[in-house]
């Protein structure tokens, strides 16, 4: 089953031209979407404003070549490995559906513009790798919905009640999910099922793509750039406007109120965080 | 003030939720982040904000004593066992202070209330209460001082 192209087959049905053009379509929608975004709520006016504010409030300028090092960073620690969660499972659910995502999506372009017919087989690799992309999102998305979500694990909220919010994340679970199952069914040879659970799959798609002004899809472009402006702040001493002493500092050391850890360990373990915030 | 929230900085973890002590910090169904659902009960105890991870949660001061333009923020850091304020004055003076939130690693320094043996009847009768230091007691053989429980004067602190 991993190894059979749903795209291959589909192009005997469907002109490979449509399907392109679909996939330039949907990928269009991003950047028309993100930008209406931007737009529409004003982040980035707000965003600039925030750095320039941050950028008043500034102790020390950072030079271009550190700020070529807060961006390494944020890229290595922020974005690759989803860092500034503080909940381990909501980051490993998070890493699954990213990484998930961004194979599902380049080997769904690669197998429709590289390698879109029977003729041209696309090699197995790509093709179980959309599966895994596929399962990755799915096995992170529902673990995410049905378990970590915070209204559900926290507030008690049952797990089926959808709110706008969750346009992002339904959208892109069952487009993964149908995708699966249209695979699969076309793979059995189902042939009705095949075209209904294709339909599903485009709809799920669309509404994930085109849905971008209303759902948090574009979070994967601004979240980067507010890590970014985080460490920058925090670098040229403005912080956010939050304390920047710290233990590690020899000088905070000698004050007398830090006698009583002059001989405690620097690291003290986890305190509240030893447990999960459930106790209400 | 009461205590709100920076929506783009909070990640609903639900820190917050669990540790206020008037249950008024709740989770928005909408939008998944913290927020506070009774601001006129908040009896603005910092325990919100110094629970949150992301630093998200901020008080707004009353304006006698903290005109627009002031900020009081603080980030309390177990790792370290540290909690470090900085205050900011509208005039641009700002203050900055670090102390210890404990003096050993977390969870290992509890006391086994278990092990204690079982209070004598001269405990019993004594008006202290368990482990309550002797210098404390007002009731008998005068006034008891600092100097005399043995503390030393440092920098203007008992010890």
């Amino acid at each position: 089953m991993f190894t059979h192209n749903p795209f291959a087959e589909l192009s005997a049905s469907v002109p490979i031209a449509v399907m392109q053009i679909y996939v330039a379509v949907m990928a269009f929608l991003v950047v028309a979407g993100t930008l209406f975004d931007v737009w529409h709520k004003r982040s980035a006016q707000y965003f600039f404003q925030n750095m320039r504010d941050a950028k008043t409030r500034a102790k020390r300028t950072v030079g271009g070549g550190e700020k070529i090092g807060i961006a390494v960073q944020t890229a290595v620690v922020d974005v690759a490995a989803s860092g500034e969660f503080c909940n381990q499972k909501r980051r490993m659910s998070h890493l699954l559906g990213m990484y998930g995502f961004i194979i599902y999506v380049v080997t769904t372009a690669l197998m429709v513009f590289c390698y879109p017919a029977a003729a041209t087989p696309a090699p197995a690799a790509v093709v179980t790798l959309w599966y895994i992309g596929a399962l990755m999102i799915c096995l992170g998305g529902y673990w995410f919905w049905f378990f970590i979500r915070v209204d559900v694990a926290a507030e008690g909220q049952p797990p089926i009640r959808l709110m706008r919010a969750d346009l992002f994340i339904i959208s892109l679970v069952l487009s993964a999910t149908f995708g699966l199952i249209w695979a699969w069914l076309q793979g059995a040879g189902v042939a009705v099922w095949t075209n209904v659970f294709l339909a599903l799959y485009l709809i799920a798609t669309t509404v994930l793509f085109a849905g971008i002004p209303w759902s948090k899809f574009s979070h994967m472009f601004f979240k980067p750039a507010a890590a970014f402006e985080k460490r920058v702040s925090k670098a040229n001493g403005s912080a956010q406007n939050l304390p920047t002493l710290t233990r590690d500092d020899p000088e905070q050391q000698k004050r007398h109120s830090m006698e009583l850890l002059q001989n405690a360990p620097m690291n003290m373990g986890l305190g509240i965080k030893r447990e999960a915030p459930r106790h209400y | 003030m009461p205590t709100f929230v920076y929506m783009t900085r909070c990640d609903g973890c639900g820190h917050c939720v669990d540790i206020c002590p008037s249950d008024i910090m709740h989770i928005d169904k909408t939008y998944r982040r913290a927020y506070n659902i009774e601001p006129n009960m908040c009896w603005e105890c910092y325990s919100c904000v110094k629970a949150c991870p992301q630093n998200a949660i901020d008080v707004r001061g009353y304006a006698d004593f903290a005109p627009l333009g002031h900020s009081v923020r603080v980030q309390r850091d177990e790792e370290k066992g540290t909690i470090a304020w900085k205050i900011k004055f509208r005039n641009g003076t700002e203050k900055n202070f670090l102390s210890p939130i404990t003096t050993k690693p977390w969870g290992q320094a509890i006391p086994k209330l278990a092990n204690v043996p079982a209070p004598s009847k001269e405990m019993r009768d004594s008006q202290l209460l368990y482990n309550e230091p002797k210098y404390i007691r007002m009731d008998e053989g005068g006034l008891h001082t600092l100097e005399s429980n043995g503390l030393k004067m440092k920098k203007g602190v008992y010890y």
